[in-house]
């Protein structure tokens, strides 16, 4: 082999040990896990064939926790993108004054998991928070936002769909701006309305940004664990719980350590994750429109 | 593109004379725009404003029923009381050594291998670039079992280590990179050859100049998830002293429930680099976010 073929491979070498390590081997492993019992001990060392995925699969919790983990992703990408499109096209032309507003709409952006999970605690809380100080002058009851089978799961929802406008509008924002000038000033002269345009030619021409963010949102959703975490724990009585939580339950909390079953649920979310990727490329890619 | 020439010479002539019609078109469209952006900016921001003003409220503010919105004595006893609740400054570092560890790792090893990608012959070229980006694809959270059962095997918990080892090279910067690499005018890398230039020197002197916006791209992103981690530092760590200041907040958030501002005076100074990255290097930001999604 030539000299710079193997340096090549050199240059690759620092990448591919940190992969093979952290990456390939535990996928590896995640697998061999996931067929593994434990023993008197609580070591994971006893083959046990497919029993855990039977029991993952049999297991009442399993169709609570699919639910739960589709109605996380539907109440959070569609409206997360839906109104970081509404600001994108409201800023699109920079108004006077105003440009500081793209930046300051990006500040979510800023927030981690646990910074935007707490300050939610707090604007959550049921005695002294600001969501219940709405709810009240509005004439409602006061909710208890986090430990309520109805509202546990939006108010997550809510966390993370604030959390996610900063990225979704900077993205869009980055798409509209690569739509060509030429088709605004045809339609312009054409007497299309702001309106119109936004409709016909807009959203038209970033569908291929749209659909970026909807596999993007889609996936982050579904590996979503600190919000979850840190506002309910999974509860009240599992009505939180999403797959990636209840990976979170099965094998680490509270001292649990069932890693086979664990890793028979990590196998799901993996094929979860992988089967929406696919799904999504199948059916909206034809829909989407290529430059 | 003939409709676009043709209507030209037409939007000059026709302009000045019509656009008193318009115009108050136009600027009644921009009061409608401008008060559903004041509307929208109210419910996008009032999360921030309650952060930062939050931390400077006494209790008998914030914790108040109804609560007050604008605080009425100002106070920093929250910024000295989180420094009490948690080892807010120990964690402050350990963040900034793990985040800013893995940054340069990920950037170094990100540079190498696109530019084996892209400037060097290589064997079996097409499945190790596939393998960089299967690692793309695979959820770290359906792998973190056997990770963690490495670290705990290993007497890595509660380590530096452990906190930086599985990140230490991605795929994103690879990918992010190489495309930045690949449009690398040709012409300037065969002078450099020309001048006896050889790998290290095109690189470090030529190339790497050049690529500063790419890679001020790669280091943000990477430095902005590396901070923000919060499911593997709570597996890995559980003495406060080795804990992340993200673990940090979510032991306030445990243990003050009924002292909101102190929480928030955390989540204020967690805040500070991620919010200037977010607002100073917003450019280089949406160049990484989108790749792959906008052309």
């Amino acid at each position: 082999m030539g000299r710079e073929r193997l340096l090549s491979l050199a240059l690759l070498l620092p990448s591919l040990a940190v992969f093979a390590l952290f990456l390939f081997w535990p996928l590896v492993r995640t697998f061999r896990l996931s067929t593994t019992g434990q023993d008197l001990f609580g070591r994971a060392n006893r083959s046990v064939g497919l029993a855990n995925f039977k029991a993952v699969l049999h297991d009442p919790e399993f169709t609570r926790v699919l639910g739960v983990t589709a109605g996380y992703v539907l109440l959070t990408v569609l409206p997360s993108i839906l109104l970081a499109l509404l600001l994108a096209l409201l800023l699109q032309h920079p108004l006077s004054g105003l440009r500081v507003l793209r930046s300051a709409f990006a500040m979510p952006f800023a927030y981690s998991v646990a910074a935007a999970s707490v300050v939610f605690a707090a604007l959550f809380n049921p005695a002294i928070g600001i969501a219940n100080y709405l709810v009240t002058s509005l004439g409602f009851a006061p909710v208890d936002w986090l430990t309520k089978p109805g509202t546990a799961l939006i108010s997550i929802a809510i966390t993370t769909i604030w959390m996610s406008l900063g990225y979704n509008m900077l993205v869009l924002l980055a798409g509209i701006g690569g739509v060509d000038e030429q088709l605004y000033e045809a339609a312009r002269l054409d007497g299309a309305g702001t309106l119109r345009i936004a409709w016909s030619i807009t959203i038209p021409m970033i569908t291929p940004t749209l659909f970026f963010l909807v596999v993007v949102d889609t996936i982050h959703a579904l590996q979503s664990f600190g919000q979850i975490h840190l506002l309910t724990r999974g509860g009240p009585t599992g009505h939180t719980t999403t797959l990636v939580y209840w990976i979170y339950h099965t094998a680490f909390a509270n001292g649990a350590s069932d890693y086979g079953t664990g890793s028979a649920q990590a196998i799901v979310l993996l094929v979860v994750v992988i089967a929406v990727t696919a799904i999504q490329f199948g059916v909206l890619e034809r829909k989407v429109f290529y430059r | 593109m003939s409709v676009v020439t043709q209507s030209r010479p037409a939007r000059t002539a026709g302009g000045r004379a019509s656009q008193a019609r318009p115009r108050r078109r136009v600027s009644a469209g921009r009061v409608g725009r401008v008060l559903a952006l004041l509307l929208l900016a109210v419910m996008v921001l009032f999360p921030v404003y309650y952060t930062v003003v939050g931390s400077v409220m006494g209790p008998g503010d914030i914790a108040s029923s109804p609560p007050s919105l604008i605080p009425h004595v100002l106070t920093f006893d929250n910024y000295r009381g989180v420094f009490h609740a948690i080892p807010l400054g120990r964690q402050y570092f350990n963040s900034t050594l793990v985040a800013v560890t893995i940054t340069v790792a990920q950037v170094v090893c990100a540079v190498l291998s696109a530019y084996a990608f892209v400037f060097l012959a290589m064997p079996f070229r097409r499945a190790f670039f596939a393998l960089f980006m299967l690692t793309l694809m695979v959820p770290w959270e359906a792998i973190i079992i056997p990770n963690y059962l490495f670290m705990a095997e290993h007497q890595l918990r509660n380590n530096y280590l452990a906190l930086m080892l599985p990140f230490l090279a991605g795929g994103f910067g690879t990918f992010l990179l190489r495309q930045s690499f690949r449009s690398f005018p040709v012409e300037l890398r065969d002078a450099a050859t020309l001048d006896g230039a050889g790998h290290a020197r095109f690189l470090l002197q030529i190339l790497l100049p050049l690529s500063r916006p790419a890679l001020a791209s790669v280091a943000i992103f990477v430095f902005l998830s590396a901070w923000n981690q919060f499911f593997w530092p709570l597996l890995v760590t559980d003495s406060p002293k080795m804990q992340t200041l993200q673990i940090g907040l979510s032991s306030l958030n445990d243990a003050e429930q009924a002292n909101p501002g102190l929480i928030l005076a955390g989540v204020t100074m967690a805040l500070i680099p991620t919010a200037l990255l977010v607002a100073l290097g917003q450019r280089f930001l949406v160049r990484g976010l989108t790749a792959g999604a906008v052309r």
